[in-house]
This record gives C-alpha cells, sequence and structure tokens, in this order.
C-alpha cells in the first residue's frame, strides 16, 4: 500500500507552505496532492510557487498531483481551474465536474477527488472512460460500499484511495463560516483564515465536539484514524492510504507512523507513539465500519 | 417562466395543479429520492393517477430519482427508472452519473433535469452533463449570487432552474455529509437530511432541548420558537461563543428579485416542500402563481405584502434571499 499526503486545507503563509513541504521531501509518503481546494481568495501561493515545491518532490521521488477547487463559481475561479486541468506535466485531482470536463476535453487523465460523486460501478466506468485513473473514495462511503466496486476498479487499473488520517471534508457552501464567526462579511473576510492553522473547532452546548470551520468548508471535528485498520484496508483491496493534514508537525509525525506500520511491521506496534498525538486530537473511524462518521469503535 | 411545485402525496399534486403549477414533481416511496421521509411519496398506482389528473389540467408531472445508489443497492435505482419510464413520468430528475447512463441507455431523448443535489454551479459542469448526457435543464444549487444566476442562465448550454421557496440548504447540496457523520444517513445515500428516527425532544421544564442521534443541537427558553433539529441550524459553542455558526433556522424567499430573475433568462422556479402540507402546497403555489404571472405578464415587481405574507409559511416564520445577496455569504 502506498501512502498519500492530500493538499493542506488550511490557508497557511507561504513561507509555512515552503517550510513543511521541504520537511514531506525527505518524510517516507509516496505521493503528494498540492494547491488550494476550498477558497480562491486564499493566495499566498501562486500556481508558480505551487510547481516550484512540485518540481523538489519530484526530484526527491515523489509522485505530485495537483489539487484543485471544490466549489467553483467565478469566472476568474474556472480560469485558475482550466490552467492546471489543461497542464500535462503533472497529474491532476478533480474536486468538480468542470475540472472533469476541462480535463478530458484535453485528454488529459485525472483523479476522482472524493468531492466527485462516484457511489457505483456504472459511474466508474464512465469516468474511466473520460480518463479518471484514481479513485478517491468519497468520505461516507465504507468497506461495504467500496467492496463490490474494487474488482471494477483493478480490472481497469484505477488505483482506489481512502483517507485514514485527518479531518474529513463534510460540506461547502456560499457562506464563509470563519467570517461569520468574526461578524465579518465574505467580500471582507480579512483572511481571518489565516489565524487557525488547522480550523476553528464548533462544539455542542454541552461541550461535545460537533464541526470544524474552515472558511466556506465544514470539516468533521474529529479525526478519521485508521492506523489500526490497514491490514483490513489493505485486504479489502485499497491502494493508496490517504493523510489529511492537520496542524504541520503533526501532520509529519503522523505520515512517519503509519509508513512504519505499512512498511514495516505490517500492524501497529507504535501504539505509544499515536497516544502522543491523541492529546491533541479526538479520533473516530465509523464511516469505514458503515456507521455514523463520528463514532470511534476500537478494534 | 415556469412553477415547479412539490407534492409528497396525491393531495397536495392536485393542490399544485389547481392552483397553477406548470409542474409538480414528486418521488417513489423508497430512497431513491432527497425525501425519503415516513408517510410520504407516491406508489405505482398512484403516480398514473397523479399523471392522469396533471396531464388533465395541462401539467407535467417530473420524477425526482436524484441520491446516489450505492453499488449493492443499485437495482433500486434501476427498478425506479424503469418503473417511473413506464408509468409515463415526463421528465426525471437526476443526480448520478450511474443514473444518468442507465437512462440514455434505455432512450436518447427521454428529458433529463439536472438535480440540484449535482452540485453544478459553473458553465463547465454544466458543459459536462450537457455533452454527457444531452440534459435539457439543470438545478442550481443555493449557493451562488444573483449576479452569477443571471450569467450562467444566459450562457449555459442548458435550461436554468432556480429554487424560489421554501427550506434553505445553505450547503452545496450533493456534497453535504454532515447528516451521515453524526447519524448514519445522508441526503445522498438514503434521501434524508437529520432524519426524524434520530430527533429527541428533551424537555426540562424552562427549557426545551432538541437532540440529533445524542448530540445537543440546540436549547430553547419558554418564549422561543422551537425549530426542528436540522443539524446546520442549531445554537453551538465557538470559541465560548454561543451561536447560530452555521445558519439560523430560516427559509429561502426569492420574490423581491423575482423580476431580476425573469429577465436573467431563469426558466422555471422551483418552491420546496414535498413534507409540506397540501395547505401550504396550496397557498404557495397560489402566491407565487400570481407573483410570476404578474412579472412576466404586467411587468410588474411582486407587492411587499404578498411577500410578507409568504413567510407565515417559512421555517421559523423568517425568510431571507440567501445567498443571492452577497452579503448573507
Amino acid at each position: 500500500m502506498k501512502l498519500s499526503l492530500a493538499a493542506v486545507p488550511y490557508f497557511w503563509s507561504k513561507e509555512a507552505y515552503f517550510d513543511f513541504y521541504q520537511k514531506v521531501v525527505n518524510s517516507p509518503v509516496d505521493i503528494v496532492y498540492l494547491g488550494e481546494t476550498v477558497c480562491s481568495k486564499r493566495r499566498s501561493m501562486k500556481l508558480a510557487d505551487w510547481i516550484k515545491i512540485a518540481e523538489e518532490l519530484v526530484i526527491a521521488g515523489k509522485e505530485v498531483v495537483l489539487s484543485t477547487m471544490t466549489l467553483l463559481e467565478a469566472e476568474s475561479e474556472l480560469k485558475y481551474l482550466s490552467n492546471i486541468s489543461k497542464q500535462k506535466d503533472f497529474l491532476i485531482e478533480s474536486n468538480d465536474m468542470s475540472s472533469i470536463q476541462i480535463a478530458s476535453e484535453n485528454q488529459n487523465s485525472f483523479v476522482a477527488g472524493c468531492a466527485i460523486n462516484l457511489y457505483n460501478s456504472r459511474t466508474m466506468n464512465r469516468l474511466y472512460r473520460l480518463g479518471m485513473r484514481r479513485w478517491s473514495v468519497p468520505v461516507e462511503l465504507g468497506k461495504d460500499d467500496l467492496a463490490p466496486l474494487v474488482s471494477v476498479a483493478k480490472e481497469k487499473g484505477i488505483e482506489v484511495e481512502y483517507q485514514v488520517f485527518g479531518r474529513m471534508p463534510l460540506a461547502y457552501s456560499a457562506r464563509c463560516f470563519t467570517a461569520r464567526h468574526h461578524e465579518l462579511p465574505k467580500d471582507d473576510c480579512q483572511f481571518m483564515c489565516k489565524e487557525y492553522e488547522d480550523g476553528i473547532l464548533v462544539k455542542t452546548q454541552e461541550g461535545d465536539s460537533f464541526a470544524q470551520i474552515n472558511g466556506i468548508q465544514t470539516q468533521s471535528s474529529k479525526v478519521t484514524n485508521l492506523i489500526d485498520r490497514l491490514k483490513d484496508l489493505k485486504e479489502t483491496g485499497v491502494d493508496i492510504a490517504r493523510i489529511v493534514p492537520v496542524r504541520a508537525e503533526d501532520t509529519l509525525k503522523v505520515i512517519e507512523l503509519f509508513a512504519n506500520v505499512i512498511n514495516v511491521h505490517d500492524d501497529v506496534s507504535d501504539k505509544q507513539d499515536l497516544d502522543s498525538l491523541t492529546g491533541n486530537y479526538e479520533y473516530c473511524n465509523g464511516y469505514w465500519l458503515q456507521i455514523e462518521g463520528m463514532k470511534l469503535v476500537a478494534p | 417562466m415556469e412553477l415547479v411545485c412539490p407534492a409528497g402525496n396525491y393531495q397536495s399534486l392536485i393542490k399544485a395543479v389547481d392552483n397553477g403549477a406548470n409542474a409538480v414533481y414528486i418521488g417513489l416511496k423508497n430512497e431513491t429520492n432527497a425525501r425519503h421521509f415516513a408517510g410520504l411519496n407516491f406508489t405505482e398506482a398512484q403516480i398514473s393517477q397523479a399523471i392522469d389528473y396533471a396531464h388533465q389540467k395541462g401539467s407535467k408531472v417530473y420524477c425526482a430519482i436524484n441520491t446516489y445508489p450505492r453499488e449493492n443497492s443499485w437495482h433500486k435505482w434501476a427498478y425506479s427508472v424503469d418503473q417511473a419510464m413506464d408509468l409515463g413520468i415526463d421528465t426525471l430528475i437526476v443526480a448520478d452519473i450511474g443514473v444518468m447512463d442507465y437512462i440514455r441507455s434505455r432512450s436518447d431523448s427521454f428529458p433529463i433535469h439536472l438535480s440540484v443535489q449535482a452540485s453544478a454551479t459553473n458553465p463547465e459542469s454544466l458543459n459536462f452533463y450537457h455533452r454527457q448526457f444531452a440534459i435539457r435543464r439543470a438545478v442550481l444549487p443555493r449557493v451562488l449570487s444573483l449576479a452569477q444566476v443571471s450569467k450562467l442562465a444566459q450562457t449555459a448550454p442548458v435550461e436554468i432552474e432556480v429554487f424560489g421557496f421554501g427550506s434553505l440548504c445553505i450547503m452545496a447540496e450533493g456534497r453535504c455529509y454532515l447528516s451521515s457523520y453524526m447519524t448514519g444517513e445522508s441526503p445522498n445515500t438514503q434521501g434524508v437530511c437529520s432524519p426524524a428516527s434520530h430527533v429527541r425532544w428533551e424537555d426540562r421544564g424552562d427549557v426545551l432541548e432538541s437532540r440529533l442521534n445524542g448530540l445537543l443541537i440546540d436549547r430553547f427558553g419558554e418564549n422561543e420558537n422551537a425549530g426542528y433539529p436540522t443539524l446546520c441550524k442549531g445554537r453551538f459553542d465557538v470559541g465560548g461563543k454561543i451561536q447560530h455558526a452555521l445558519e439560523e433556522p430560516t427559509s429561502l424567499n426569492t420574490m423581491d428579485i423575482l423580476p431580476e430573475l425573469y429577465q436573467a433568462n431563469v426558466a422555471a422556479i422551483k418552491v420546496e416542500g414535498r413534507q409540506r402540507s397540501p395547505a401550504y402546497v396550496a397557498s404557495v403555489t397560489k402566491a407565487w402563481r400570481q407573483a410570476i404571472d404578474q412579472v412576466v405578464k404586467q411587468n410588474q415587481k411582486v407587492g411587499q405584502e404578498t411577500i410578507h405574507k409568504l413567510a407565515e409559511f417559512a421555517e421559523g416564520k423568517q425568510t431571507t434571499i440567501g445567498a443571492y445577496e452577497r452579503s448573507w455569504q
């Protein structure tokens, strides 16, 4: 099983991104997704900056995929999307049908990101004919949903990728919830999301965690953690284990831990290391088990 | 400009047709549509009856098969498509690419409307569905501003339908998994959001609490209007502040901008609410029929009185123009 690192869903400074990916270069991750997927107003990085990082990662032997936005409305957003979807140097991750339209029109292959609703083999066949080479499974699908599609994917050489760590992207809105929390309109958001390295926690009035707001995106408050299910994923036919970044330092530790289980032990033996992170995060694994996503079931 | 109204049962369909709906949309009694609620929707016999009644009065009947079939239950969706097409439905409202592919394997020309659940918000996305499946119309998610809707309606390769009135979904529809995260059931897979089976009300004397799968969604004081615990409309704690972190319990009403929508070449206005009563369908359909006729035939803006009267039917008796107005975003 390969290990991938999804695009950073949060808004960091240019220095923070460069610093993070400098360390990713030397980490045991196989595939790195790069780019902004949430909000087009976040412009600390130009496309040229991402390409610069991409080139360094390629030299280090990583496969690089350029990720694209999920909710596209403005013309300027489509123009940027079009630039990425038409280029031939890197594989792209499509998170909206617009990207698939442009990629297929230009005979480009694509990864169907988890925001593409691929729930059945008929959809898979259609998207395969249009150039899909990898399927990043929608977050709400679990083992039993996935299993019957794996054989279809294998037959066609489509790789199957499943999120094993990180908060899950659960919703996208026209409204910016971070700006709303600061009582600012979206058009004058003052880039408040830059103040939060990994979003803002939303709790119930009784203190239970509910969601994590990140601009126009709503994430799960709990962090998916399938480190003790990797064997099960592998047996089901998952080719790539996907880590979604949390805080930069923690993400680098998580990559090491997962790589160790996948490449060395084939089982969890670094329980202690994982526990050292637990103070920062509340975990869940329900979706993989076909129940509420927020639930955590011990193996 | 077409008026498309909801019917969760045969009585509502009659009310919608009699009060001037050009088309009525319905669903089958299973999870193939996004209002899979107990006691709602149509059997085969009722669909035939509904089509007969509507056609006699010059209205159309659309059927929503707009959830996402998982591989293990694909046959249910295929069977529902077969049923609806064989019974003589005028149009299918669809979100899933596999379902569209299946419809096209049966017929090259059967009318398909792209459901709001497909979340198409830009011209390239519409091009995709137009070229792949020759869709006739697309229903836009409630996330675009008026300027964006206008531009899309003028340049799109297909007809554009927008939501005019009813419950306000603030997320890009078809891409929201908050409900399955909390309850295991989502609009995409089960046709439900914040399902009633998971709701619990707890009366604690001076406070009424609403819960969804055990989690507290809201607390209401004695003088507050306690709304249904739709998970994105509760009051939560964000950094110590108790607030409607995502949205307030409010409904969408776009009657105020109807002339602009008409000018922009929007082909149809959709009223939400298959889960609402026949009386609701009758009143709302009547008001919108008048409003559209006034704008189209007399080139007049709708009076504030009519707009305020409509608010009576809204969730929490509050309405908003939603994302159409940028300040809301």
